[in-house]
């Protein structure tokens, strides 16, 4: 008795068959997949081919001009400069009001609110609000505070409009964050005589923190896009100046690619690939930025 | 059958010898530091706790011994008032701390565990440095002496100075799991309390690590009360004074001597459990 083959462990009819189903299964998964990265290589590359020779350090110096290009000093040609500081500007201030409103709604759900039905019902309602399309917030921040609280189509008012835009979604991922940190840490510092107050600033947060910066910057990040909601709010086109104060004018990045888009002449098809592209790389920095505070604090 | 399990014989000879030994290195003060008067508890509908009475002696080890469910846990977490943390936790009956009731109205329970540290289950330092996880109880009790010196008195009580003396900025987290348990020791007697109570605190270890955590436990008798959990008899027999065996439904069924507890039960329950014939 050496060696006598024992048949029947080769992938006989129905075994083989499961198998190819499992390589077809895993093909269609890769094909969803190539899609949404070839999509988006097209996009950029299309983009950056449109916008190729246009984008300059003029362009991004300059104020908008009826001119597409011509820079002289002191002279014409079409800049992003006024909407870029504006975006920038734009976005700092709704970052500062949906940390302290984000985190600040966030942590009294998840730390402080009694399990009961209306801390639910205010829960799933933060989690329909993320839904509701952008429009919608544009409309209410032309109702609320351009025109109720007098606010004008000011930076101040845009800025808030993006906050009410975004802050579900950073309630939701700060919620998320904190709802990440075990109990047994909680408990630890209970255990040594910690308040609740204590437990939530020392323990709690600084888990949470992380998370809770990777989920504000990802929104702040789809904030910067939004057209709709600045559009309402009546952001101004051909702003010659940075803002120069919460309460005036501000023009921001989609806004003013929006403008350029829209004009006749074909040069301008080519300024606005430029801001597309201006756009698209702030964006990118910031999902950088975010990505990189999650790995680094992942690896502890 | 579980690792715990004690249905070999030999170990049952061994076991009242075993505690014999060390009941007679804590002799404690004869005075009872914690006594309990007819503890309820319920979660929700569920009663976790019948009518426990228990006076605990002071600066001696008890141990809370029963099979899973019987409420052992839940009784040592009433004494730093850690069920309060539950939402569906209801207590009744008194639980008096050097004679006075943790449950008065007058008592806040954040000041009552300042005096009542607590160790858990498993090791859970703070994603700190080895010194601010010794320090977070001194910090915010806002203890005003020298605390690098009581950091330090802490280590050395947890047996861990030595090994972690030249990294006390590095993170606890980097620390072997026995390590961080015997951190987490540090960080519960760092602010000097009066009772030490400890949640199955070497269940997630390996056998070395418990061996030297069970040593610490001996040690810390001579300055602390210990109140332990555990479901491993054996440790009971070795570490404790006192014991307390609870039962499935929550009932204290037997408490007494960890000698006479183990040698001469009075419950046939406890005899059975305790030879293995259940739990």
């Amino acid at each position: 008795m050496a060696t006598e083959e024992f048949d029947g462990l080769d992938a006989n009819g129905s075994l083989a068959r499961k198998r190819l189903y499992g390589r077809i299964f895993v093909g269609v998964c890769f094909l969803s997949t190539l899609v949404g990265v070839v999509a988006l290589a097209l996009l950029l590359a299309d983009v950056i081919y449109e916008s190729w020779g246009w984008l300059s350090w003029e362009f991004l110096t300059y104020p908008p001009s009826r001119f597409a290009e011509n820079y002289l000093p002191g002279g014409r040609g079409a800049g992003i400069y006024p909407a870029l500081v504006g975006s920038i500007f734009l976005i700092v201030l709704t970052a500062v009001f949906t940390v302290f409103l984000g985190v600040g709604a966030a942590i009294y759900l998840e730390e402080y609110a009694a399990d009961n039905r209306l801390t639910r019902f205010i829960e799933a309602n933060i989690a329909n609000l993320a839904g509701v399309p952008s429009i919608v917030y544009g409309l209410l921040g032309l109702a609320i505070f351009v025109r109720a609280a007098g606010l004008g189509s000011s930076l101040l008012a845009g800025s808030l409009t993006l906050t009410l835009l975004i802050l579900p979604i950073v309630i939701v991922a700060a919620q998320e964050a904190i709802r990440a940190v075990p109990d047994s840490q909680r408990r630890a510092a209970y255990g040594v005589g910690a308040t609740k107050w204590e437990v939530t600033r020392d323990v709690v947060l600084p888990s949470a923190l992380p998370g809770i910066m990777t989920g504000t910057i990802l929104s702040l990040s789809r904030a910067i896009g939004e057209t709709a909601p600045i559009l309402m709010v009546g952001a101004a086109t051909s702003m010659f100046r940075p803002p120069y104060s919460l309460t005036g004018p501000f023009s921001a990045m989609p806004m003013q690619i929006f403008d350029w888009a829209r004009l006749p002449q074909a040069e301008f098809q080519h300024v606005a690939a430029a801001g597309s592209v201006v756009l698209l790389t702030v964006l990118l920095l910031m999902n950088a930025t975010a990505i990189a505070i999650r790995n680094r604090y992942d690896t502890r | 059958m579980s690792y715990e399990d004690t249905t070999d014989d030999s170990l049952v000879d061994q076991r009242p010898t075993a505690g014999l030994e060390t009941a007679t290195t804590n002799s404690g003060t004869g005075r009872t530091i914690i006594e309990a008067e007819d503890v309820n508890v319920w979660y929700g509908e569920t009663q976790a706790l019948h009518d426990i009475s228990m006076e605990i002696p002071e600066q001696q080890v008890t141990a809370l011994i029963g099979p899973s469910g019987c409420g052992k846990s839940t009784f040592l977490r009433c004494i730093n008032r850690m069920n309060d943390l539950i939402d569906t936790a209801r207590v009744e009956g008194a639980v008096r701390l050097r004679g006075k009731n943790v449950y008065d109205d007058d008592v806040d329970p954040v000041a009552l565990r300042r005096k009542v540290g607590m160790v858990f289950q498993k090791p859970n330092p703070f994603p700190k440095s080895v010194y601010d996880n010794v320090a977070y109880g001194l910090n915010i009790q806002g203890y005003d002496g020298d605390i690098d010196a009581r950091v330090e008195e802490a280590l050395r009580s947890a047996a861990l100075w030595d090994e972690v003396k030249d990294q006390l900025d590095e993170s606890g987290l980097e620390l072997s799991g026995g390590q961080q348990q015997r951190l987490c020791i540090a960080r519960a007697i760092a602010p000097d309390p009066e009772v030490v109570l400890m949640d199955e605190p070497a269940s997630a270890l390996d056998p070395v690590a418990t061996s030297k955590i069970e040593d610490l436990i001996d040690d810390l008798a001579r300055d602390y009360t210990v109140v332990i959990v555990t479901h491993n008899m054996q440790q009971a027999a070795r570490i404790s004074d006192k014991t307390a065996v609870f039962l499935t439904g929550g009932e204290l069924v037997e408490f007494g001597d960890t000698a006479t507890v183990f040698a001469n039960p009075e419950s046939d329950r406890v005899e059975d459990y305790i030879t293995g014939k259940f739990g």
